[in-house]
């Protein structure tokens, strides 16, 4: 058999159920892959004895005859998300020890269908990097090297970097992301593996620290389609508790997965096709029509002609949002406080958020509170909001001739740690690809394609209609199984 | 449009987040360079187009007019820099 650390959610499943392993050998396991792995810095907070409690629930329900869908299977959490008795910070120093009194939903889903939680994973702080490098809990690096003999350490990508290295170097079966511009299939290209936004609103964002809440929206991250449509399952549902998620039945994904794309369209929109793009991008996005023509979809040429307009539109909303949502760290309700001797509120405030908070975040929540204030409101974020109209209609238009959109994830591989951060909107173009079907709230999949000449994971992605998940994985199953992506790190850490 | 440091310490304290000369002087750049980059929406023709309000369709839903939550004051000051006698503790702001 092979090693548990190397199975994923579907074979810990069913191996469990099967009686090869028991969810204690999973969890011990799996702790001893994360315990071994602090080289690469992608938890936070480790929980073993979660894992290994929830492991203990499961071989009980197991031997009584009442399994759960996600009986013994291990899983990371982003720090993202809000969870009861666990340290739950976004990699942010403002919320540090802050542990919460109460469950995010997406993270209870999970828990309540029998996963078990190996612990916390690290990230970009509160979701706002490309690389992962603005933790304050310093960057995660990624598992994979370039093949050149040269050592650097490269980004996991971001800002779900903690779930993606993990997953990646095998530390992880699977784990929770989050997507507000290209969170999950930025990191997930990066690293080689599969990751899913959903449509916005079929997770709840209920407890998930908030970062733009017209964006964010929570998916799995794993090795397979499968074990992402089988994660999805357990986290999608209308919430009480926020008013922006779907009352909609959450399909049955993993049962509705099917490659045979007969009688199905994939549009290539032609904006994507980006200036200073590397060739073997290209060469992948060319190889991945030829995969979905061998899988029997018809090839279209599509338009989408506000793409260029889809990034800074999306650095007016995201930060103008953020800059809202990030009001609330005050030092007053929870996390840290600073209080310089005979300060006043006010003062209190601006020290606690001076000292609390990382660059990035005062970048962005400076440009919000800029693009917010009277005088500039309507010439930035009121514009912002009208090019977002029109960027949802030239989706809608594309779907008058397509199912589907074939574009790469990311425009380059992963990138090496320093590269990037001292150019912010060199930073932002990574998830040129990503923000458009974030703007319009569409479900996507990142699936990984091959490596490049270095040796290093490139990803394709497919972009659906609204609530067709099960198209996506679908487009994102016919890659798989075309590209046959098994490579993976080798161990250094 | 680009703004100068008095401007980016404005700002900053409108965002409440204490800031010195000097570290004004080094985000200004950078703030400069994303609004330079966001300004490009300029060139959109948006005469007509209503801005975006609800990127998916949903529904207003109405539930019972009943108490779901509540009576948890000390989980909720647990978590509290400061909490005395059941309240959040701040410096004083009345003389």
């Amino acid at each position: 058999m092979a090693d548990i650390i190397d199975l994923g959610v579907a074979e810990i499943r069913d191996g469990f159920r099967g009686g090869q392993f028991s969810a204690r050998e999973v969890a011990d396991a799996f702790n001893d892959a994360v315990a071994g792995a602090e080289a690469l810095n992608c938890f936070i907070v480790t929980t073993p004895e979660k894992a290994i409690k929830a492991a203990e629930e499961a071989d009980r329900a197991l031997a009584a005859g009442d399994v759960a869908a996600l009986s013994g299977v291990p899983l990371g959490i982003k720090d993202l998300f809000c969870t009861k008795g666990v340290q739950s910070t976004a990699a942010s120093h403002i919320l540090e020890g802050f542990v919460p009194p109460y469950e995010s939903t997406v993270s209870g889903k999970l828990l309540a269908a029998g996963a078990g939680m190996l612990g916390k994973l690290n990230m970009d702080q509160f979701a706002m990097g490309s690389s992962n490098e603005t933790s304050y809990f310093g960057n995660v690096i990624s598992p994979w090297k370039r093949n050149d003999g040269g050592n650097a350490p490269l980004s996991p990508g971001g800002s779900s970097g903690g779930t993606s290295a993990a997953i990646a170097a095998h530390i992880v079966p699977a784990a929770t992301g989050t997507d507000t511009g290209g969170s999950i299939r930025q990191p997930a290209a990066f690293t080689g593996i599969v990751g899913v936004k959903p449509t916005y609103g079929r997770c709840s964002r209920f407890g998930i620290v908030a970062f733009a809440s017209s964006l964010d929206q929570a998916g799995p991250m794993a090795r397979s389609v499968k074990d992402c449509a089988i994660l999805l399952e357990a986290m999608a549902g209308y919430d009480l508790h926020d008013a922006t998620s779907l009352d909609e039945p959450v399909p049955n994904w993993e049962a509705g997965l099917s490659s045979d794309l007969k009688g199905k369209k994939i549009g290539i929109p032609k904006e994507y096709r980006v200036d200073d793009m590397p060739e073997e991008i290209d060469a992948l996005w060319k190889q991945g029509e030829e995969w979905l023509r061998d899988a029997g979809a018809e090839i279209v040429e599509v338009s989408l002609p506000h793409t260029k307009y889809a990034l800074p539109a999306y650095y007016i909303i995201a930060p103008a949002e953020a800059s809202a949502n990030l009001a609330r760290y005050d030092g007053v309700r929870y996390g840290q406080r600073e209080l310089p001797e005979g300060a006043n509120l006010q003062e209190m405030y601006a020290a606690t958020r001076a000292a609390g908070f990382g660059d990035e975040v005062k970048r962005r929540i400076m440009i919000g509170t800029y693009v917010l204030s009277a005088g500039f409101y309507d010439a930035y974020y009121t514009q912002a909001a009208k090019v977002r109209t029109l960027i949802v209609r030239d989706f809608d238009a594309a779907w008058e001739s397509c199912d589907y959109l074939l574009t790469p994830t990311a425009p380059s591989a992963a990138f090496g740690l320093g590269d990037l951060s001292d150019d912010p909107i060199a930073m932002y173009l990574n998830d040129v690809f990503t923000v458009p079907s974030s703007l319009a709230g569409l479900p996507a999949i990142a699936v990984p394609g091959g490596l490049n000449g270095q040796g290093l994971p490139l990803g394709l992605q497919v972009i659906g209609k609204a609530l067709d998940e099960q198209g996506v994985m679908n487009a994102g199953l016919a890659l798989e199984e075309r590209a046959g992506f098994t490579h993976r790190a080798e161990k250094w850490w | 449009m680009s703004v100068d440091t008095e401007t980016v310490l404005r700002i900053a304290s409108l965002a409440r987040i204490a800031m010195s000369e000097e570290e004004a002087e080094r985000l200004k750049p950078d703030l400069n360079d994303i609004l330079g980059f966001v300004e490009q929406l300029g060139e959109v023709d948006t005469s007509g187009v209503e801005p975006l309000s609800v990127v998916i369709e949903n529904h207003t839903r109405m539930r019972e007019d009943v108490v779901t939550d509540g009576d948890k004051r000390d989980d909720i000051l647990a978590n509290a820099p400061v909490a005395e006698h059941g309240f959040f503790g701040v410096p004083k702001v009345i003389e």
